[in-house]
């Protein structure tokens, strides 16, 4: 046994086969020639005053002795251990293989410092031996960590050779243990992102807050989390995986078939897009009828989503990846929901069902219309109208409603078969359902927006008229040149006829605004509707339900920050903390991670719709262009 | 080592701030609040099903007093697990951070871990309620500007008597001030 030491003694580093193991030397090993310091000190300098943290995975606390391999911050004076590794193993070996981790991921290990797990309380040769490994393998400052078995004492040590860089400040550092979940902090994502250097930029340096430069280290230091104990490595490492590499067949399986099917769906979405993007769809009425149905705008966002989703090319970053994986639950929900209705809808019949009451709900609608007519052509809230322009208007628009009637029951024999078509379609999803419902309704509420244009245009230019009289009776005019109001002489049969039409206007205006009160409110009514209907589409269309159904299940995926809780203290020894991860909140994950929405927000806010009401002008309170035509 | 002193809240009722000293690095403040009265919990039960039965009386509707329990009871789950805060407590541990935590009457914490780089600077808030009231608060450092302060965050949610604030406010400070003028000189106030 004490051959073993001295022959590691004496060979140095160069030899590959002075196998270290642990045992009691028969002598104090002389002073082995510095080795040149390869895994040299990543910065010596440190904070003044702060106290050393170590950073230690929970699932080592129960390993067996060895060495601690990790990455040292000397900004934040702070050691982040990953991995320990076990005797008997050769110095090379675990220089190579930290080497070949640092290549692969840009964070720069090292062996921080020695980790003794004691049996009995006699072990001190262990002790020793495990002092003068700091000669192989040299770093600033070297940890010590030790506990005894099944115990929760621990004590540390953290020393340096170096001479100190201040003249009063300490030999040994004050060291503070900071217990983490590995796997946890390994699959974690911080929330807000910190900005994490460029991997080709060279080594990651710790720019990143404290916290977020362990989670960095730890998410980066996958290559050396590949290895579990059945492997038959030159190197026996104890971490979170060292139980057995976490796989899942499911998971390969996916990945495997993942590739050609989003080839072979990327085709067909291509093929789709090009399809509707040919010229026929671009001549005048079919371009009108699309850019008018919602449901048209719903399959175009629907289709656009699916591109993202099945695009050959892999996801950049997280946020790619949790926005993909959102679409893709949402549009299966989505397209579930739809199914759902679907079967619902053609079983017993309902759509017979529907289609019969129909008619005679459009029929009672008309009657209810036709009265609220027969009511404004009387005397409506006991005001009196001016009899001639109520009879006029009030037959106009029972005529239009008649016509209307007759429309309605000309196609109501089809009307069982369009709807079946249309229940079809609910397949394509719950969205498209209620998006082809929001047009139904348009489409069937025709008249009451046909009444509101006339309603409103008769109203505008009656106020127009009015104003402009208003002006002559005061012996202004509008000067279109300078944009505003100048003083106008007019001759006196202008005034005559002037005042004359104005007289005639005002006491019109009681009617017209009547009628045209009536009818904005029945459209308001209308467009309330359908708002409502396009609110729960655009809620279904956007809520992240991937990012929710993670934070619910899994919560430490996505962490809005850390968490410590002191773990049991004596005093003189180390202070022992346990570092969890705090979950971001449901608001938060809403907002991080909502999808976008089609777009067809309400353009204007309450006070003007207020003013273009008072004014008569036309609300198009969904779109920016004209409105829906048969 | 632990040592707690009592004081009074706005409202009167006993709040206790107890200080627990871990190490030199590691220090706890908490402050526990007044627990919920029973008397204030009955009256208000009274109220909402007097106001109850007298709609039913009008009405005829029972549905009025079954919603009045729903209402009773949500209310009464809402209130204890998103207002009624038992305990609050300040863990601030050196060269780590400052780590916030209040305790609701439900059994929910809500913990706030602030990171040491990010704090610029501790100040003592007055407010106007009523009279005077002081409250800690804790300046963040703003990524962009080096000079501005992104965010203000206030220590604790619960407000000491107008007296005993500043009291509780200097006391918590000049703890609070020490620990972080080790690490940090600039902070101390001059």
């Amino acid at each position: 046994m004490g051959l073993v030491s001295r022959g590691a003694a004496a060979a140095g580093l160069g030899a590959a086969s002075a196998v270290v193991r642990p045992g009691p030397p028969d002598a104090v090993p002389h002073p082995i020639p510095t080795p040149p310091p390869e895994s040299a000190a990543l910065g010596s300098s440190r904070m003044p005053g702060m106290v050393l943290k170590a950073f230690f995975p929970t699932c080592c606390a129960s390993a067996d002795s060895g060495l601690l391999v990790g990455r040292w911050v000397p900004e934040q004076s702070s050691a982040v251990v990953l991995a320990v590794v076990h005797f008997p193993f050769i110095p090379i070996q675990v220089k190579e293989l930290l080497a070949q981790v640092h290549q692969a991921s840009r964070v720069g290990l090292a062996v921080l410092g020695t980790w003794c797990h004691r049996r009995q309380e006699t072990e001190e040769s262990l002790g020793h031996f495990l002092e003068g490994l700091g000669a192989i393998f040299s770093h600033e400052p070297w940890l010590q960590l030790c506990r005894e078995r099944g115990s929760k004492l621990w004590s540390c040590k953290a020393t340096r050779r170096q001479v100190p860089p201040h003249p009063g400040a300490p030999y040994e550092d004050q060291v503070m243990l900071v217990f983490y979940d590995q796997r946890k902090v390994l699959l974690s994502q911080l929330h807000p992102p910190a900005a994490v250097p460029d991997r080709q930029a060279g080594d990651a340096t710790a720019s990143a807050g404290g916290l977020a430069a362990v989670f960095d280290t730890v998410a980066r230091s996958e290559a050396l989390f590949r290895s579990d104990r059945f492997d038959e490595g030159p190197v026996r490492l104890s971490h979170w995986q060292s139980e057995g590499v976490e796989a899942s067949i499911l998971a390969e399986l996916a990945k495997r078939a993942s590739g050609p099917i989003c080839v072979l769906l990327a085709c067909l979405l291509s093929l789709i897009s090009a399809a509707s993007a040919c010229r026929v769809f671009k001549l005048w009425p079919l371009s009108f009828i699309w850019s008018k149905l919602s449901v048209c705008e719903q399959l175009r966002h629907r289709l656009e989503q699916l591109t993202l989703v099945f695009s050959t090319q892999k996801a950049e970053n997280p946020t790619q990846l949790m926005r993909k994986a959102n679409v893709l639950v949402s549009v299966l929900l989505d397209v579930a929901l739809g199914l759902a209705l679907l079967s619902w809808l053609h079983g017993k019949d309902r759509i017979g069902q529907l289609a019969e009451a129909l008619v005679p709900v459009a029929d009672h609608v008309a009657e209810e219309l036709q009265h609220l007519l027969q009511w404004l052509m009387g005397a409506p809230a006991g005001l009196k109208m001016n009899r001639a322009l109520d009879q006029v208007l009030g037959r106009f628009f029972l005529y239009h409603l008649h016509l209307w009637i007759s429309y309605i029951h000309l196609m109501s024999p089809f009307i069982e078969r369009i709807l079946w078509h249309v229940g079809l379609s609910a397949c394509l999803g719950l969205t498209v359902a209620l998006s082809i419902l929001s047009d139904i309704i348009a489409l069937l509420t025709f008249h009451i927006y046909c009444f509101y244009v006339y309603g409103a245009r008769l109203y505008c230019l009656k106020i127009c008229g009015l104003s402009s009289l208003w002006r002559l009776f005061r012996g202004k005019k509008w000067n279109v040149l300078r944009q505003r109001v100048d003083s106008c002489s007019y001759d006196l049969d202008q005034l005559f006829i002037g005042t004359l039409l104005f007289t005639i206007l005002v006491f019109l205006l009681p009617t017209t605004a009547l009628y045209y009160l009536v009818f904005t409110l029945l459209r308001l009514l209308v467009v309330a509707v359908q708002g409502l209907i396009h609110l729960l589409v655009d809620l279904i269309n956007s809520l992240p339900l991937y990012s929710l159904g993670l934070r619910l299940c899994r919560p430490y995926r996505l962490a809005a920050g850390v968490k410590f809780r002191v773990l049991e203290h004596e005093a003189g020894r180390p202070l022992r903390l346990l570092m969890q991860i705090n979950p971001l909140p449901y608001c938060r994950v809403v907002h991080t991670y909502r999808l976008p929405s089609c777009g067809c927000h309400p353009t204007h806010s309450w006070g003007s719709l207020c003013r273009k009401l008072f004014f008569g002008e036309l609300i198009y309170p969904w779109r920016q262009r004209g409105d829906k035509q048969d | 080592m632990e040592d707690e002193q009592s004081f009074s809240d706005i409202c009167g009722g006993r709040l206790a701030l107890q200080r627990r000293y871990y190490s030199s690095s590691c220090r706890e403040f908490c402050l526990s609040c007044p627990r919920l009265s029973l008397r204030s919990l009955t009256a208000v039960t009274c109220t909402v099903w007097l106001a109850a039965y007298g709609l039913f009386t009008l009405c005829e509707n029972s549905m009025i007093l079954s919603a009045a329990i729903f209402i009773t009871l949500l209310g009464l789950l809402g209130y204890l697990h998103f207002v009624k805060i038992d305990q609050e407590t300040l863990l601030i541990i050196d060269s780590l951070g400052i780590q916030m935590t209040s305790s609701y009457a439900s059994g929910k914490e809500c913990t706030t871990f602030i990171e040491m780089g990010k704090v610029k600077d501790v100040v003592i808030n007055e407010a106007v309620y009523m009279k005077v009231i002081y409250y800690l608060c804790i300046l963040l450092k703003d990524p962009v500007e080096p000079d501005g302060i992104s965010q203000v965050v206030p220590v604790f949610q619960t407000f000491t008597a107008c007296d005993i604030s500043e009291k509780v406010c200097l006391l918590l400070s000049s703890c609070f001030l020490s620990h972080l003028g080790a690490v940090w000189p600039e902070l101390l106030p001059l």
